[in-house]
């Protein structure tokens, strides 16, 4: 088996089993005043310090999720709600053209169903968010709830300008999220350097178990809570603490950034031997996304007259496991969004694969990739892009 | 002989089991749920249907209990214009469409079997009751089921790469083997009229594309006896639905007998005067050698419609059906299907009729 679809899920970190298999077996809910919930409550909290520190945040500015999806919309929904309380005129919504569905889709339904006004940050032909766009857009409005825009693509990997866009949203005095999920654990990541006020972490991307991850939340951020209930995490997320998973998530996350640098010098060495051997085999094949700031395990490309789905199962049969980036509806790939924003035509969009390398990935995979690309994208063309 | 195959699974029972017929025929087969609609909510919902979520979700859960790969191919955009429009458009015509027919012919083994052919399967196998044999095609055995009549518009270019696992068996029987085998679906209810619209008003679903276009009920004298809010809403051989004004003379229930897309008019009649002598098709198959002269044989004008004996043969290019004996309420636009007993010898599309001289 070949597996290249990191950036879906990569696989346990072996500290992260080890962290996580030892609280499955220990009583206590982290909310009981008695022993066993005081034990509980120290893994919690000595896995937040962990996060925290790996990540220059405030062990208070951690709010435990289930995952990024819950963080986004916490961010996205919980701080429009918030600011718009504090200012009936603040409904405006600036938000990245290229977002995660988690962000995108929170967005959308804000508009329709919470008086929110949207507006769509362009991206340029390498999927990237300039400063001058978001200053423009801040310049011309006074009526902002928040800025999200993510760190690094889901699909194309491109890397955002960060600290500058949260530079920018400061000088307006509008607060700023970003998810990060995929930039953690591949790139350097400073929630206190960013300058941003919301950050979103998630646990399966970086070694650790799926169903948890965080919102790293400033000081004075205080979103309206999505989830109501016991108020654990900061009055702002509800619902009992999972220990396993947060312990497991700590561990990972620990092991993944004392690694960081290293591995990230290791993945890109095998990302541009994999784009090389794609581009041998195909010459023709484009690769999306920005060339240089990239995250280091991110290789995304178009195959002119393939259809992705159709390259997909062909790599399957072959073992190779990799995804068209793209999301589905019944299972059906929609042409990609962050595809379409960057000025690719729907043709383009849809025979698109994303390549992603992770802690588990070798030479061996680029090779079984390298052998099988050619046949596979002459097959898939003979094809055709539609039935 | 080992098989690449792929097996159309729509989430019925039906295809579940043929699939797993197929892997256990010792095939290498690969599931495949053909997603018809760009919005899969916009198609029946629930036990009718055939394009929901709930389908896709239900062939993908069978698939994993076969133990076979399964995808979602999104054949929407074909669906739409070669099967919705086609059918909306015939009605237009004053003909009356088969929407099943059509998918077979331009979907299942068209569109999806080309695909399928280039990325390397070999054959395309459904959960269709119909027996095929070295390109010999069959009804099913379970009579209630048969549908060869949906699939004797395909060519033998067409057969040659299909493969129907259920022809032999009947659906309780398949319903236990789904069960046997663990499938979910073995409860399943049976799909039934046009998965495309949704809550089964096809009156309402035509009216929305083609609109309202009001014109008169005339009798065989040209008499005006109702009116009408759309010509295209009618099918020869109705008798409900007609909400005519003025009874007939004689007090006898009466029937469409023709629709005039061009007058946008609606006649007309007592039953007799459905009685129909002779067919005239159009786009013959033949999957047998087609006769050189007249052949008698039996045909069939509807799905699990009744069996007529006739004569048919060639003119030119049309197939010309003699019936030994009066047919009623047959439509243009469905197929003329000739049997030899359960052997499909070939079909036509009936472009009109020949009455009987009342």
């Amino acid at each position: 088996m070949t597996y290249l679809d990191h950036a879906a899920t990569t696989p346990m970190l072996p500290e992260a089993i080890a962290a996580m298999t030892e609280q499955l077996g220990a009583l206590g809910n982290p909310s009981s005043l008695h022993a066993v919930g005081r034990r509980a409550r120290r893994v919690v909290e000595e896995s937040r310090e962990i996060i925290a520190e790996a990540f220059d945040a405030r062990p208070s500015e951690v709010v435990f999720t289930s995952g990024g999806t819950e963080a986004d919309n916490l961010a996205v929904k919980g701080v429009y709600w918030a600011r718009r309380a504090a200012d009936p005129n603040r409904t405006r919504v600036l938000a990245g053209a290229v977002e995660h569905h988690a962000v995108l889709d929170a967005v959308r339904w804000l508009a329709e169903h919470q008086g929110a006004e949207v507006e769509w940050l362009p991206v340029d032909e390498l999927g990237r968010v300039s400063p001058d766009t978001l200053r423009a857009a801040l310049d011309k409005a006074d009526d902002v709830a928040l800025v999200t825009v993510m760190w690094a693509n889901n699909e194309v990997g491109t890397v955002q300008p960060i600290a500058e866009l949260a530079a920018v949203a400061r000088e307006h005095g509008v607060p700023f999220h970003t998810d990060a999920v995929q930039a953690a654990g591949q790139l350097p990541v400073s929630f206190a350097a960013s300058g941003v006020q919301a950050l979103t972490l998630s646990g399966h991307k970086l070694g650790g178990p799926m169903g948890v991850g965080a919102l790293l939340l400033a000081k004075g951020i205080d979103p309206v809570p999505v989830l109501h209930g016991g108020g654990q995490e900061r009055d702002v997320r509800s619902g009992t603490l999972d220990t396993p998973a947060i312990a497991g998530f700590a561990a990972a996350v620990q092991v993944a950034t004392a690694r960081r640098e290293e591995e990230a010098r290791r993945l890109a060495g095998l990302r541009d031997a994999l784009i090389k051997a794609v581009r041998t085999a195909v010459p023709d094949a484009v690769l999306n996304g920005d060339p240089e700031n990239r995250l280091p395990g991110n290789a995304h490309f178009s195959f002119p007259g393939c259809e992705g789905d159709a390259l997909l199962m062909l790599l399957d049969a072959r073992e190779i496991e990799c995804s068209t980036g793209s999301a589905c509806s019944a299972g059906v790939s929609q042409p990609s969004h962050v595809l379409l924003a960057m000025g690719a035509d729907p043709a383009r969009a849809r025979g698109s694969l994303r390549f992603s390398l992770g802690h588990t990935s070798t030479e061996e995979d680029v090779a079984a990739l390298a052998d099988a690309i050619g046949p596979v994208v002459e097959r898939a063309r003979r094809a055709g892009l539609s039935a | 002989m080992t098989l690449r195959v792929l097996a159309a699974m729509s989430g019925g029972v039906d295809s579940a089991v043929a699939a797993a017929r197929a892997v256990e025929a010792g095939h290498d087969v690969t599931g495949v749920h053909m997603a018809l609609s760009s919005n899969p909510r916009s198609y029946r919902t629930g036990a009718r249907g055939c394009c929901t979520l709930e389908d896709s979700r239900d062939a993908r859960r069978a698939a994993d209990v076969i133990g076979i790969p399964f995808y979602v191919w999104d054949l929407a955009e074909r669906f739409h214009r070669d099967v919705v429009e086609d059918f909306v458009s015939e009605y237009a015509a004053g003909r009356t469409p088969n929407p099943c027919l059509r998918c077979n012919e331009k979907i299942k083994f068209s569109a999806l079997l080309d695909r399928a052919l280039a990325l390397g399967f070999d054959a395309v196998c459904t959960g269709h009751y119909a027996r095929l044999e070295n390109g010999v095609l069959r009804r099913g055995v379970d009579p209630a089921k048969d549908q060869s009549y949906v699939l004797a518009v395909c060519t033998p270019e067409q057969l040659a790469h299909a493969m129907f696992p259920l022809g032999d068996t009947t659906k309780a029987d398949i319903r236990a083997e789904a069960q046997r085998r663990g499938l979910q679906v073995a409860d399943k209810p049976d799909s039934h009229d046009i998965c495309f619209i949704a809550d089964g008003d096809t009156r309402r679903f035509l009216a929305e594309r083609l609109g309202t276009a009001p014109g008169p009920i005339v009798d065989q004298d040209g008499n005006k006896v109702g009116e009408h809010d759309g010509a295209y809403a009618y099918t020869v051989g109705q008798r409900k639905g007609l909400r005519l004004g003025t009874p007939a003379p004689d007090g006898r229930p009466r029937y469409v007998l023709d629709i005039s897309p061009v007058t946008n008019t609606v006649t007309v009649g007592p039953r007799e005067a459905l009685d129909v002598t002779e067919i005239v098709g159009e786009r013959p198959v033949w999957l047998s050698e087609p006769p050189s002269g007249p052949l008698s044989c039996q045909v069939q004008l509807r799905a699990h419609g009744e069996v007529h004996d006739c004569v048919a043969e060639m003119v030119d290019d049309t197939m010309r059906i003699r019936l030994a004996r009066p047919a009623r309420g047959v439509a243009a636009g469905q197929a003329a299907v000739l049997y030899d007993g359960d052997r499909v010898l070939g079909s036509s599309t009936i472009a009109s009729t020949v009455r009987a001289a009342v």
